[in-house]
């Protein structure tokens, strides 16, 4: 029994909450590119910078905070800074759309036109990004680090293995939950938030509505910094803020998109913890699991891992094509929002 | 003066035109029904009538007005409602939300326009908690009119809104259209199946070629020897 | 004055190119210049490469850098001797895995194709012999894996190669990359174009995790050092009679003349290539396959009704691309000598060759080889130009100031920006490019 119970604990330490973790900072990521997708229809290969243009500016506020002492203990500082992040980051998608890519909606441009652009997006904001706060590490998380301590529930317990819950793994995934409620309101309740269903689902007919095409996209760029800002800086306060991760995290972004269906929220966020749990899944060693669920006397060589952990991004990628095979058009088989 | 005309129009979607001298007219309260061979240019008339077609010459009068700038947005806050023949409803959102979207443009409450629509088409109250998109053919239609009629339009231009449904749901939308029409709406519409179309309208615009070739009454043309051999098989 | 410029349009843009690398060599040396040109070259065969994709049939393919690298990778396999310490060690566990993979995959479809009927099952008896075919491959593979790394960690550590001349390696590097290009092409064509750009930038990334962890192959981030060359080396050069009177005769000490002619050598060899490559493209282009694949492009839809088989076009057309790419990242780690698997980034490798065709002139030959040139002899001078813009803007400040050492600690960065803002460009005011694609009938 006790054996069962300390196999339980390690994998809801080592799979459980971080899963949850990193599925709600990709559904994040893959909400806001399903947004851009189901509205402006393109896939936006800028937003991992846009994430981490955010991320950035609330990095730069919460310095500023921490500089002047202001902090609200136990919860981290970046919390308080956040809503900056997000107003800055709105200023600057809403710029990137007057100056970038209104010319080519007008022009009524290919979707792959719009890909291109999307990339010189995201060259002009690494740049900018790493001009501005350079390409190293950088750490703003303080505060309290654990809520609870793999020690104490031990001692709790009496089991050999521990349970440990980390601050931003709790903030990240109750975050999470907020903003993603928050979310599916706004686009089933408020007439805005319907009128941007009514525009992804068929462009014409908005416009024969009298919906405002400006209106919506603006108001999509909106809820796309918000998203990107958020996703970005509890990523950062997760695991640690580096330009150059942000780029990496557009494929497992990406993947969460498209296996939920791109265009189909509730798929995007299916689809992140699709794909966090099946990366934690494959790449984590098993062997004291199967120790503790063995008999007695059992012993194992080898770690009982499906794959190295270095491999854990081609996992995104071995999903994306299993069902780019099977269901092209995803999970949720979406195409508007 | 027509309440809703197009006069004299001619223009095409690249070089060549499509409309010649075309002209088009509805009153309040009347049903207009525009007939012809496939390739005619029924729906492009309409569609100039719209603004959805650039014009070369002529214009479009409405409510005693020259709307003939304007884009079709535009139109429609001055009161033109349009049912385009596909892709005419939202099918990912449900009927209400898509009545709700018609409405778009009006700030007032929208309840009494939802009931009176449900009024017409008592199906759609049923249903109206479901995705338009799992509806059928005749049910979307209903949905779509339901929407163009949700701004309070003065006048309706339905394009082709019995295209792919059964005949009995073709009847029951005519009996639809002209109810409305009695609400002092005037109605424009294109339709394939001409014989029964000609039977409700007003008014019947037989189009060739981008020309007028005969304009009267319904009846009449039902009655005009030529159009039945040339146009309604017999 | 702009009659004259639009009939000699590629002469005076490819004399202008022509000055910059003079202009070089001039302020800074010929060397450097030599260095940027052997560069240019090989960044004008990837440009090609993807020019034949984008270009011809509108395919985007982001995965640029893992096709380069596979490229590189044959130049490892190819050239470098054998370690038979190591084949004795594990190659027994190797070749047995291999030979296990190719069986898991000749019986999944086969399997595939046999049960057609089963619908729902039929994908988890697939995923059955997948995971079965995987864990024996584990079970061989994994000792032969531990065995082969163990010897001699610091020198070898892995099989090596099968000791050819390198240059073998340029169509086998090619042909790695076509192989990889089919089975991608085969799953993301045909479906909606920005998920082939999805795929290949998935893929690209995988190929640089598995050449960066599969040690007992590629020797991963230990590197692999002193590849053979196909042209002399210096040091043979300078102790050559003929040489050192050559030298003297030009001018030049025997040492700078030896490394300017080292990369004479290559710089002649890549020409060569790159000449071959522009007849074949340029003859393709002209020919009725040609025509089709412009008709493909511009409407797809049109096409398919004519009864043209657009998917099965688009699949030759990334396989023959890709083959391009990974040519031309076979001759890269040529001139590098050594196969350094953290050295492949997707700015550097990817993103930047997009540059080159878009600015270049998608679907021209010679605007993708100018393109190539032009982009990289602006990546490459951009940083001292930037620092020297930023020192010299900055100079009115005090040298001690904060403020100024950022921004000249971020010069660095600028060419990231720049990069994106003359993409965005472009893209706006001159989407044909510098060299734009001839109007044929």
């Amino acid at each position: 029994m006790t054996d069962v119970l300390n196999a339980l604990t390690l994998l809801g330490n080592f799979l459980i909450i971080p899963g949850l973790t990193y599925g709600s900072q990709l559904a994040l990521g893959a909400l806001g590119v399903t947004l851009v997708y189901g509205v402006l229809r393109f896939s936006n290969f800028g937003h991992g910078e846009t994430m981490a243009f955010g991320a950035m500016v609330t990095i730069l506020v919460t310095w500023g905070l921490q500089s002047v002492g202001i902090s609200i203990q136990p919860l981290p500082t970046a919390l308080l800074a956040i809503p900056v992040g997000i107003l800055v980051t709105v200023v600057l998608t809403l710029l990137i759309d007057r100056f970038v890519y209104r010319y080519h909606r007008e022009r009524k441009a290919n979707p792959v036109i719009f890909l291109i652009v999307s990339i010189g997006v995201m060259f002009f904001l690494g740049g900018l990004i790493r001009f501005i706060i350079g390409p190293g590490d950088q750490i703003f998380f303080d505060g309290t680090r654990f809520i609870l301590k793999a020690r104490e529930f031990k001692q709790m317990t009496g089991l050999d293995e521990g349970l440990s819950l980390k601050m931003t793994q709790a903030v990240t995934i109750i975050t999470a939950v907020i903003i993603v409620t928050a979310m599916f309101w706004f686009l089933n309740h408020t007439r805005t938030g319907k009128s941007m269903r009514a525009y992804s689902d068929n462009e014409n007919l908005a416009l024969l509505s009298g919906i405002n095409p400006d209106r919506v996209v603006m108001i999509t760029w909106i809820l796309v910094a918000a998203l990107a800002t958020i996703a970005g800086t509890l990523y950062g306060l997760d695991k640690s803020f580096k330009p150059f991760v942000y780029m990496q995290l557009l494929l497992p972004i990406f993947a969460s998109a498209i296996v939920g269906g791109v265009g189909n929220p509730v798929g995007a966020i299916a689809g992140g913890y699709v794909i966090a749990f099946s990366e934690l899944i494959l790449t984590f060693a098993y062997k004291k699991v199967v120790l503790y669920l063995g008999p007695e006397s059992m012993e194992l060589e080898s770690l009982v891992q499906f794959l190295g952990t270095d491999y854990k991004i081609a996992v995104s990628f071995i999903i994306l094509v299993i069902v780019l095979i099977i269901k092209p058009t995803g999970l949720f088989s979406g195409k508007t929002i | 003066m027509s309440f809703l005309l197009g006069e004299q129009m001619t223009g095409g979607y690249g070089a060549a035109d499509i409309l010649h001298n075309c002209s088009i007219g509805v009153e309040k309260g009347e049903i207009a029904v525009i007939v012809g061979p496939n390739g005619a240019g029924k729906s492009t008339a309409m569609k100039a009538v719209f603004g959805m077609l650039p014009l070369r010459q002529g214009r479009v009068m409405f409510d005693g007005e020259d709307v003939t700038q304007l884009k079709p947005e535009e139109r429609v806050v001055k009161g033109m409602g349009f049912v385009p023949q596909t892709h005419n409803v939202f099918t990912s959102m449900t009927v209400e939300e898509n009545l709700e979207m018609g409405a778009f443009i009006r700030t007032e409450s929208i309840a009494d326009s939802i009931a009176q629509v449900y009024d017409l088409f008592p199906i759609l109250k049923e249903k109206r908690k479901q995705p338009a998109g799992e509806l059928s053919g005749g049910q979307r239609q209903q949905v779509a009119v339901g929407r163009a009629l949700m701004t309070h339009p003065k006048v309706l231009m339905l394009d082709e809104p019995t295209a792919g449904v059964s005949p009995i749901v073709m009847d029951e939308l005519f009996d639809r259209i002209i109810e409305i029409a009695r609400l002092d709406v005037a109605i424009l519409m294109v339709e394939q199946n001409a014989k029964q179309a000609l039977e409700i309208a007003d008014k019947g615009y037989v189009l060739v070629q981008g020309h007028n070739r005969f304009t009267d009454t319904g009846e009449a043309l039902l009655a005009n020897p030529e159009v039945r051999k040339a146009f309604l098989g017999g | 004055m702009s009659a004259f410029y639009q009939q000699y349009r590629n002469q005076i843009l490819f004399s202008v190119m022509a000055g910059l690398l003079v202009l070089v060599a001039v302020i800074q040396s010929l060397s450097v210049s030599l260095t940027i040109l052997n560069l240019c070259l090989i960044s004008a065969i990837m440009a090609l490469g993807v020019n034949i994709q984008w270009g011809y049939a509108g395919l985007f393919n982001v995965g640029v850098m893992g096709f380069a690298a596979l490229g590189g990778l044959a130049g490892v396999l190819i050239s470098m001797p054998p370690v038979s310490e190591a084949w004795q060690a594990g190659g027994f566990g190797i070749l047995l895995g291999l030979l296990i993979t190719v069986g898991t995959v000749i019986a999944s479809l086969f399997a595939w194709s046999h049960i057609q009927h089963l619908k729902k099952q039929r994908y988890w008896i697939i995923a059955g012999i997948i995971i079965s075919g995987y864990a024996l491959l584990r079970i061989f593979f994994d000792p032969g894996v531990d065995a082969i790394e163990a010897i001699d960690p610091s020198v070898t550590g892995y099989l090596g190669g099968l000791g050819l001349p390198i240059l073998v390696a340029w169509p086998v590097g090619a042909l790695f990359a076509a192989g990889v290009a089919f089975v991608i092409g085969k799953i993301a064509l045909g479906l909606r174009s920005d998920y082939l750009a999805i795929a290949t930038l998935g893929i690209s990334e995988i190929i640089i995790f598995f050449i960066k962890n599969e040690e007992w192959l590629t020797r991963g981030v230990k590197n692999v050092n002193g590849l053979p060359r196909p042209v002399p080396y210096e040091i043979d050069l300078q102790q050559a009679q003929w040489f050192q009177d050559w030298a003297m005769a030009v001018g030049m000490p025997v040492d700078d003349a030896s490394a300017v002619f080292v990369k004479i050598c290559y710089a002649l060899l890549f020409i060569a290539v790159i000449g071959i490559l522009l007849w074949f493209s340029e003859t393709a282009l002209k020919s009725p396959w040609g025509r089709m694949m412009r008709a493909i492009r511009d409407n797809e839809t049109a096409a398919a009704a004519m009864g043209k088989d657009v998917t099965w076009q688009h699949l030759r057309v990334f396989v023959l691309g890709s083959a391009v790419i990974g040519l031309a990242g076979a001759m890269l780690t040529t001139l590098d000598g050594q196969f350094t698997p953290v050295g492949y980034n997707p700015l550097r490798f990817t993103f930047l060759i997009w540059v080159m065709v878009i600015i270049g002139g998608s679907g021209n030959n010679w605007g993708a080889v100018l393109g190539g040139f032009f982009i990289w002899f602006f990546w490459i001078e951009a940083e001292p130009i930037g620092l020297w813009l930023i020192d010299t803007l900055t100079s009115g400040m005090d040298p001690q100031s904060v403020v100024r050492a950022h921004l000249l600690e971020g010069a660095a960065h600028m060419r990231l920006m720049t990069v994106g803002i003359i993409l965005l460009l472009t893209l706006r005011y001159a989407p044909e490019g510098l060299i734009p694609e001839k109007k044929r009938l």
